[in-house]
């Protein structure tokens, strides 16, 4: 849906903030644009809405030149986040939320309707907030309703510039978690950035590792963890990069290519644990029981085997090919 | 809470100090030159009023748009020296002004008009292009990325989140114009100050106050007004006391 290719990006005339990028954002797709400051995550996404210029290459909105297109008609088409929540203090929280059905003439009713909505879908409540104004807000809330805002008008596609990266982590996770559970019904098409590797893991189907502008990987999470292409991804993604994509790997993931043993050689009972538990966890439980194992039960609470430490390592190992090109530095 | 104390007190002391100066200049009877030429006072109010509200418009038309106008991406070059002529005029004293338009215009109410306009402009000039200037830019980003067209940004945005510091600007400018507008008498414009200045020349206290004192309340009466106006026009979300 949202097509880069070969896009390069020269400020001025020698700083090259984004070079040679291509990739692909499918319909439905979180892609997290990932890498440390200053290496052109902002940028590539500010590409898309006509922000910033393209210096050379293409982007494509579905199918078509964003530079063939209508600029203010484009940018209401794609829904907009960015980390210091840029609500609008001289409005009302309603006001706000519904500021581009506005722009777009939508009649009131049509408007209240779905600022209500909008609202319930981040456990807000509509009538306390509606004459309220942004400072009135913690800063939770009003990132909240910075994403509701964009919502708004039901854009097909959204650029989030580290929506997130102002909270504390608990309330970070906590929005994160009510974002991914917004999407899984949504779908949007989604570009994110981020500066923080656990964020990208988790929310993003594909992470676009950059560098200076450039590039590095873009791949599924897992496959970033498991396989970094070069020093610079192994690097960024850390030491402890199997731990990290353990959080990412469930017990549902695992069954389909290793069986889980029937029986324990001990006959003592061990904690039961469902298929959509994480291998994190599973790791976790495993290093806190005496029985170095963990039961695997179905939706009816029926034990379908047991998983070891054993198990997990084969199955970790499994998931990094052989021709492994990283040295551990 | 200090702080409401401190203000009150301040307020009662000079309101005691007000009413006080009130008895006193009754007593003594200063108003009765003012109760026997009400006729020719109400030229003279009228006239105050006509200089005030003319210059005044006049500025608030001129340096408002001015300060839109080189805030502009278009036309932000024209900003230094647009602010550096403003200050410029703003430090020749306003006695200076009334004596250099003197020069050109001639003696009368056109060339008072003129010099306290001039003189109005600085402050809602300078506040204007402050208040936009303050306009967060996260805000703009955010509008643009939403797809605000420029005037959207403008008139949604940006003249909201400034209307405080603008009226601001305006209530200063027009306060200090009540003032200046005095001066006018000298070069024939008319107003209060006809009164104020022949009290001066001929030691006469009831003439003096029978002009002075109205032309305060004038001056305090509009600046309670332009803070009735500011309270009902600045969203309550960007004033000051809201952050
Ligand atoms: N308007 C601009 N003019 C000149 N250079 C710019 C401009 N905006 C960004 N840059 C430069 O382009 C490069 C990429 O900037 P960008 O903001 O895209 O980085 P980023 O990856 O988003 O960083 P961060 O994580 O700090 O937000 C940086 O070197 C930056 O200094
Ligand atoms: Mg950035």
């Amino acid at each position: 849906m949202i097509q880069y290719n070969n896009v390069t990006k020269v400020y001025g005339d020698d700083i090259t903030a984004v070079d040679q990028v291509s990739l692909n954002v499918n319909e439905g797709e979180i892609v997290v644009l990932l890498g440390p400051s200053g290496c052109g995550k902002t940028t590539l996404l500010r590409m898309v809405n006509g922000l910033e210029t393209i210096t050379d290459g293409d982007i494509l909105f579905n199918g078509e030149s964003i530079q063939s297109l209508n600029e203010i008609e484009l940018r209401r088409k794609i829904g907009y986040v960015i980390q210091s929540n840029g609500l609008f203090p001289n409005m009302t929280i309603e006001q706000n939320v519904t500021i581009v059905p506005h722009l777009l003439k939508w009649d009131q009713n049509k408007k209240n309707e779905r600022y209500e909505e909008l609202m319930s879908l981040v456990g807000l409540d509509a009538e306390d907030y509606r004459k309220r104004y942004p400072h009135e807000l913690s800063g939770g809330q009003q990132q909240r309703i910075g994403v509701i805002r964009a919502l708004a008008a039901d854009p097909p596609a959204m650029l989030m510039d580290e929506p997130f990266g102002a909270l504390d982590p608990i309330i970070r996770e906590r929005i994160q978690d009510e974002f991914l559970s917004i999407q899984r019904e949504l779908n949007k098409t989604i570009l994110f950035v981020s500066h923080d590797i656990n964020e990208a893991i988790k929310m993003g189907d594909k992470i676009a590792l950059m560098k200076n502008g450039q590039l590095m990987q873009f791949d599924t999470p897992s496959n970033i963890l498991q396989n970094p292409a070069n020093d610079f991804v192994s690097q960024f993604v850390g030491q402890d990069r199997t731990i990290k994509s353990l959080t990412i790997h469930f017990v549902y993931d695992l069954v389909k290519t290793i069986e889980l043993k029937d029986s324990l050689s001990s006959s003592a009972t061990v904690k039961k644990a469902s298929l959509d538990t994480s291998l994190r966890d599973i790791l976790g439980f495993v290093l806190e029981s005496e029985e170095q194992a963990v039961a695997i039960v179905n939706e009816e609470q029926e034990i379908i085997g047991y998983l070891d430490f054993e198990l997990i390592n084969r199955y970790m190992v499994s998931l990094s090919s052989e021709d492994d090109p990283v040295r551990v530095p | 809470m200090g702080q409401t104390i401190i203000t009150w007190s301040v307020r009662i002391v000079v309101y005691v100090a007000l009413v006080w100066f009130f008895i006193w200049t009754i007593t003594n009877g200063y108003f009765d030159y003012l109760v026997n030429n009400f006729e020719e006072f109400s030229v003279l109010l009228r006239q105050h009023f006509q200089l005030v509200l003319i210059s005044a418009g006049l500025a608030i038309l001129t340096a408002i748009p001015l300060a839109i106008l080189v805030t502009r991406p278009m036309f932000k070059r024209f900003e230094g020296i647009v602010s550096t002529i403003v200050n410029f005029g703003y430090t020749i004293p306003n006695m200076a002004i009334l004596a250099l338009m003197m020069g050109v215009m001639g003696i009368g109410f056109k060339t008072a008009v003129f010099a306290l306009f001039l003189y109005s402009i600085l402050p809602i000039f300078r506040n204007t292009l402050a208040g936009i200037q303050s306009v967060n830019s996260s805000l703009i980003d955010a509008a643009q990325g939403m797809g605000f067209k420029p005037y959207q940004i403008l008139f949604r945005i940006e003249l909201p989140n400034a209307a405080y510091s603008i009226i601001a600007g305006v209530r200063t400018a027009v306060v200090i114009n009540i003032g200046a507008a005095a001066l006018a008498s000298l070069i024939g414009g008319g107003g209060l100050g006809n009164w104020i200045f022949t009290g001066i020349r001929v030691f006469d206290n009831g003439i003096l106050l029978s002009g002075a004192v109205p032309l305060t309340i004038l001056a305090v009466i509009t600046d309670l007004i332009l803070r009735l106006i500011e309270r009902k026009i600045v969203p309550r979300g960007t004033r000051p006391e809201s952050s």
